[in-house]
């Protein structure tokens, strides 16, 4: 050990000089942002404001909170969130539990249909008249059914249920009377409790972060996702003209700016506070779709 | 004597399958609200999509519009934006296949060589975090940070340089969305090189420095053939995606002043879609696009097979 450290000592200093780049170079905005937040819409617009906050107040975030939209916005992309992945996991396991089963007959023919569409999609419009003509333009299920089963994510779960559940008990069960249903139920679901905590997080985070679907398929107000209220509150100087009516003419333009970024970090809390319990599920995950089914 | 054992042979198959149906007639009900989605919401769009060869009405709709074969087509091929469109697509798609793949590998290298382990998983979950972080938000950070009056503006005039107008400038766009995807997902995609690595036997390694060989020769010699098959999947399916790159990222970073070099196919396809309503042509060029990207798949996993010997299929 110390040998190799002697002979190496030059690649492990430069690789940690590599690393702390790496960590600064993705800490930095991050820390930027969060310190821009808190601080005086002043400190902000001089560009006092590096790493730590200048003038600590928590005004913009008070701002942002008494803002209806935004409230609107969170109660509705849980809404749909938890719906939208009760939705996936079911349809997922469905599909994902019959192509794992050896001698089930029809199961190439499937197995292609579901490959063939996630080579080849269908174009936005013929897409969105689909979406239309079944009559779910404007709701909710109109960001939740189009994409029910993500042909990759089922291809993961059917992966598992092949090489992570011992074939002979599945047989053994089966010999002793037990019908498919039953062994999905009591066999399969209970020792794939693993990869489901895994589908439920890519498709959570998913529905949490996706923003296209809500923009084409929704036009009421009281309806939008979270990420679409946060685009439209960036964007629009409107909106974030109302939010600060209250204040100076003059440091309108300032308490903006502060405003944003407190925005960001406002739409970005949930998912980096539930990060660090769920980070290790997601290596996991990559780790199972790594295996070449 | 043959050909009647041919035949007993296939009756006994029949049989089997016969019986494989009836064992598992559950399996049937079980696939079958799956079946009728992929049906209704996977292939009647592909269905729809036929009206890339129709003049869409909405009376005439899907099957009633009428035929006009590959009018969008050649319009579209012949259009003063078709060769925009591509190299804008094109260039975005390469650049960023170009840039993004060597980060994640150098990261993960560096991470498996760490001697500090709780630096490394301090790094390691530091870089991950970005990809939680919506594209919304993403785009919202770029905007702040890079606007006029921003942190990184005021750096460089501090060091004596001109403020930069980022988000306005069609020369900076590209680098603008490539860097900021390296910015985003190199630590996740560094995950599935660690868990390559990791794969690695280790026994060559001991192997390796018995017989004097330094890190770097180890790194050589013994990681990245380790890690190529790896490589070489994640590129395969990057090639599929060259058409149909994050378009939400880039109508998101879209703006007029950098139009000319930010306007791809997949936007302009939104655009004269949904806001000029025209959706034959609309569709006739998502079309094009996915056939390419199919057929490009297609391409590459093959060459990737015989060069390499590994495919996606």
């Amino acid at each position: 050990m110390k040998k190799n450290w002697n002979n190496n000592r030059v690649f492990y200093v430069v690789n940690m000089v590599f690393l702390v780049l790496c960590f600064l170079i993705v800490a930095l905005p991050i820390v930027n942002v969060i310190a821009s937040s808190l601080s005086t819409p002043n400190a902000v617009v001089r560009g006092k404001v590096s790493f730590w906050p200048i003038g600590f107040n928590f005004d913009a975030y008070q701002q942002i909170l008494a803002n209806k939209m935004l409230l609107t916005g969170y109660k509705n992309s849980i809404i749909y969130m938890t719906v939208g992945t009760c939705v996936n996991i079911v349809m997922t396991i469905l599909a994902a539990y019959p192509l794992s089963v050896k001698d089930f007959v029809g199961r190439k023919v499937i197995t292609s249909m579901f490959i063939f569409v996630m080579i080849f999609t269908a174009p936005l419009i013929p897409t969105y008249l689909n979406v239309k003509n079944l009559g779910l333009l404007d709701s909710m299920w109109a960001l939740i059914l189009p994409g029910a089963i993500s042909v990759y994510n089922m291809v993961i779960a059917r992966t598992y249920f092949q090489n992570s559940i011992p074939g002979e008990m599945l047989e053994s069960a089966r010999l002793d009377g037990c019908d498919d249903v039953g062994i999905l139920l009591r066999m399969v679901l209970p020792l794939s409790k693993s990869i489901i905590a895994v589908l439920v997080l890519y498709y959570a985070v998913y529905h949490w972060n996706s923003y296209f679907d809500a923009f084409i398929y929704l036009s009421t107000d009281s309806k939008f996702t979270l990420q679409l209220v946060l685009r439209n509150i960036m964007s629009s100087v409107a909106a974030l003209q109302e939010m600060v009516a209250t204040a100076e003419q003059s440091m309108r333009a300032a308490t903006i700016e502060v405003l944003k970024y407190a925005v960001i970090v406002v739409g970005s809390i949930p998912l980096i506070v539930l990060y660090p319990f769920i980070q290790k599920h997601f290596v996991k995950g990559v780790m199972i779709g790594s295996v070449k089914g | 004597m043959d050909a009647d054992k041919k035949i007993q042979q296939r009756k006994q198959n029949r049989k089997n399958r016969l019986k494989a149906v009836r064992r598992h007639w559950q399996l049937y009900l079980i696939v079958a609200l799956p079946v009728i989605y992929l049906i209704v919401f996977r292939y009647m769009p592909i269905i729809g999509s036929q009206i890339a060869f129709r003049d869409y009405t909405f009376r005439g709709g899907i099957w009633n519009s009428p035929f006009v074969g590959l009018k969008h087509f050649k319009t579209f091929f012949s259009s003063p934006q078709f060769s925009r469109l591509m190299i804008n697509t094109l260039g975005l798609s390469v650049y960023g296949i170009i840039v993004g793949i060597f980060p994640p590998i150098i990261l993960s290298i560096s991470l498996n060589y760490v001697r500090m382990k709780w630096f490394g998983k301090t790094v390691q979950m530091v870089t991950y975090m970005p990809y939680f972080i919506s594209t919304v938000l993403i785009v919202g950070i770029l905007t702040q940070m890079l606007s006029l009056t921003g942190p990184v503006n005021r750096l460089i005039q501090t060091l004596g340089g001109e403020a930069v107008h980022f988000m306005g400038s069609p020369k900076l766009f590209k680098s603008l969305y490539v860097f900021s995807d390296v910015w985003q997902k190199t630590g996740y995609n560094a995950v599935i090189y660690i868990s390559a690595l990791a794969a690695v036997d280790q026994e060559l390694h001991e192997a390796a420095t018995v017989d004097g060989a330094n890190i770097w020769q180890r790194i050589r010699y013994i990681d990245i053939p380790g890690i190529l098959p790896t490589a070489v999947i994640l590129l395969i399916m990057s090639c599929g995606n060259i058409l149909t790159i994050g378009y939400e990222k880039v109508l998101l970073l879209q703006n007029d002043l950098n139009m000319t070099s930010s306007d791809i196919i997949s936007t302009y396809v939104y655009r004269i879609g949904l806001t000029s309503m025209q959706y034959s042509y609309s569709t006739a060029i998502g079309i094009f696009q996915s056939v390419v990207s199919l057929f490009l798949l297609l391409v590459v996993n093959k060459i990737s097979d015989k060069v390499s010997e590994t495919s996606l299929f």
